[in-house]
């Protein structure tokens, strides 16, 4: 017999009320204070919990539904392009360094964002963020699945992939700075962890990172990482916008709030900039159809973009971050000192590099006409003619770090492009070195926090960075080749140059064989 | 300013000279030879004679440059954290109060990649 329904159904609207409101109470056993032990000790003041407003108003049933519809056409997608050899339709196999880049630099990260929104949902003593930080905490592993799932394909015919996404992020030199700057905001407090991920990188600086990868996976015929993007997209908006309420609600909540959340925006907007360097070395050099240049990108999606944003949040007294003067001198620069350190480190990475050919050159004079000729060109010419001699350059000595950002110290001053930036600081007796203003400024700001930093150059010299069991002092010991075992670098096969590789040779044979009859 | 923190915030930093077994690190920068990315980090012991740095660990590194060769180590301009420093050839970097985490930068006035800082 039919159950007779006595109502109407509830609406969206209703149906979300009762799903994230009213569900808490005040707790008996234990003060409320120490259930939520991190809800005031960085000095934000919340007086109304209630005020939050979730601008999507997305139930947990409906999520479900909407991210089950996702994932079902991801994965068709995904088979498709696997039975159909769909990775011999990218322009050229050595774009897959950059998603080589992305498989060991990015998806830990929304690994990390996962459990960073789950603690800070656990933290928030009010409902509407919690149930707002617990989607995306969902989300977040759900993106670092689907990235794994989607680039797992190409770990079956290209070298580079095999280490997959969680054992080097650990481990490797380069891959610290995104893996430090993660541990930064996650041993924050909560309203910092939303400052620093949720407004400063998922908003101000998310279009930096994810237009320019899934715009350069469309250029360049990578179906599976376009397919993975448009599945990603429409989460992205949801955490942009849970960014953005979050910083309204701290700043309407007290005034108090002000100097704190400035601060922080202050801070993490360097911080997030230091990273996308990687991202703007992709763009200038990893992709063999290019979209745009890297200063276009940050002058659309920052100067633009960012411009709007912080102009509507000056009526809470929001000033755009210091840092953005220093910015505008990086952006001719900075992608260009980051290829000229992975060139030269190649054989300590876990992708291949190569050297800018003529055309390439040529664009990038056209897109960088203040810097390019000048600076940079002058080193990719002349390492062209020794690499023509046979006299490839390596550097054989490992980097100064910078002590924040962690990137080898290869920026130069803001005046000076020829000279290469030091700061540095002293606390309790010892020295610290940083590549900026903003990194010394944030060391200075909590030297107790970062004089506790896993520098890698320092591991290894501290003899931490060996497989268990190495003996250091047997004879014909080789550090760098125990490092790059611990790397799980393959050498002679994941790091050097493209030219020459395996992937390169491969990719011409398997291409050849479906385009030609020999 | 301190950091916020639930309870006490005091934890040991990771590089202090105890670690590295003997040595100390020392960086060292050759300024407008951007050939080189960044300053190089050594692991050497305090007992390292300057004329040592500069005679085998040096060339080591920088020692694939054209214009190495014609380095004028009694023309070399150094600094120690950005002010002027002159090494004694003969004395250890311990004697002449070079300590762990210190930072030279050597000038060469006269080469820079032939204008070019490579």
């Amino acid at each position: 017999m039919d159950m007779k329904a006595n109502k109407k159904k509830l609406g969206l609207k209703e149906k979300y009320a009762h799903m994230t409101r009213g569900l808490d109470w005040q707790t008996t056993y234990q003060p409320m204070d120490k259930v939520f032990p991190q809800a005031t000790f960085e000095g934000i003041k919340i007086h109304d919990w209630d005020k939050w407003e979730d601008p999507f108003r997305l139930t947990m049933d409906a999520y479900w539904k909407y991210q089950a519809e996702k994932e079902r056409k991801l994965y068709a997608v995904l088979d498709a392009f696997a039975q159909n050899n769909g990775h011999l339709g990218i322009t050229d196999a050595r774009y897959l360094n950059a998603v080589k880049l992305f498989l060991t630099g990015i998806s830990p990260l929304e690994y990390v964002a996962h459990r960073g929104f789950a603690a800070a949902g656990r933290n928030f003593p009010g409902v509407g963020p919690r149930v707002a930080c617990l989607m995306q905490s969902i989300d977040e592993i759900r993106h670092a699945q689907t990235q794994i799932h989607a680039l797992s394909n190409y770990n079956k015919f290209y070298e580079g992939f095999h280490a997959g996404a969680a054992h080097q992020i650990e481990r490797i030199w380069y891959l610290s700075v995104p893996k430090s700057f993660f541990d930064d905001a996650f041993s924050a407090g909560p309203f910092e962890w939303m400052i620093a991920i949720g407004f400063s990188f998922e908003y101000v600086l998310t279009n930096l990172l994810f237009v320019p990868f899934m715009s350069g996976a469309a250029y360049n015929g990578d179906m599976a990482t376009v397919t993975f993007g448009f599945s990603a997209q429409s989460d992205e908006a949801r955490h942009m916008t849970l960014g953005l309420e979050c910083i309204k609600f701290m700043l309407e909540q007290d005034p108090d709030n002000l100097p704190i959340v400035q601060k922080w925006i202050d801070k993490w907007a360097w911080r997030g900039i230091r990273v996308l360097t990687l991202v703007g070395m992709m763009m200038d050099y990893m992709l063999p159809k290019r979209v745009m240049s890297w200063k276009e990108a940050w002058e659309i999606y920052f100067e633009q973009n960012g411009g709007a944003l912080f102009n509507d949040l000056a009526k809470y007294g929001i000033k755009v971050p210091d840092c953005i003067t220093q910015c505008t001198v990086d952006k001719e620069h900075i992608s260009h000192q980051a290829w000229c350190t992975f060139y030269q480190y190649a054989h300590a990475s876990a992708f291949h590099t190569w050297l800018p050919n003529a055309e390439e050159m040529d664009w990038l004079s056209a897109k960088y006409p203040n810097t390019f000729d000048k600076y940079y060109r002058p080193r990719y010419e002349q390492w062209r003619e020794m690499a023509d001699k046979g006299e490839r350059f390596y550097n054989n000595t490992l980097p100064m770090l910078c002590q924040v950002c962690q990137i080898p110290m290869v920026f130069t001053e803001p005046d000076d492009p020829s000279k290469i930036c030091y700061r540095e600081s002293d606390y309790n007796g010892e020295k610290y070195h940083t590549c900026s203003d903003g990194c010394k400024h944030i060391f200075d700001d909590e030297p107790e926090k970062y004089i506790q930093a896993w520098l890698p150059v320092h591991q290894i010299y501290q003899g931490n960075c060996w497989p268990e069991g190495t003996d250091p002092t047997a004879e014909g010991f080789d550090p760098m080749a125990k490092v790059l075992e611990w790397y799980h670098i393959e050498n002679g096969k994941d790091n050097l140059d493209y030219e020459g590789s395996g992937d390169q040779a491969n990719f011409a044979a398997w291409r050849g064989a479906a385009t030609q009859n020999t | 300013m301190a950091v916020k923190a639930l309870s006490e915030y005091n934890f040991p930093a990771a590089d202090t000279q105890d670690k590295f077994h003997g040595n100390q690190l020392l960086y060292v920068g050759w300024d407008d030879h951007l050939m080189f990315c960044a300053p190089f980090a050594y692991c050497i012991p305090p007992s390292t004679k300057f004329s040592e740095l500069v005679e085998k660990h040096l060339p080591h590194s920088f020692g694939r440059h054209p214009e190495w060769a014609k380095v004028d180590f009694g023309k070399a301009v150094w600094l120690k954290s950005g002010q002027p420093f002159q090494p004694d050839m003969n004395k250890t970097l311990a004697e002449q109060g070079l300590k762990h985490k210190d930072v030279l930068r050597l000038q060469t006035p006269g080469l820079n990649g032939n204008g070019t800082y490579f």
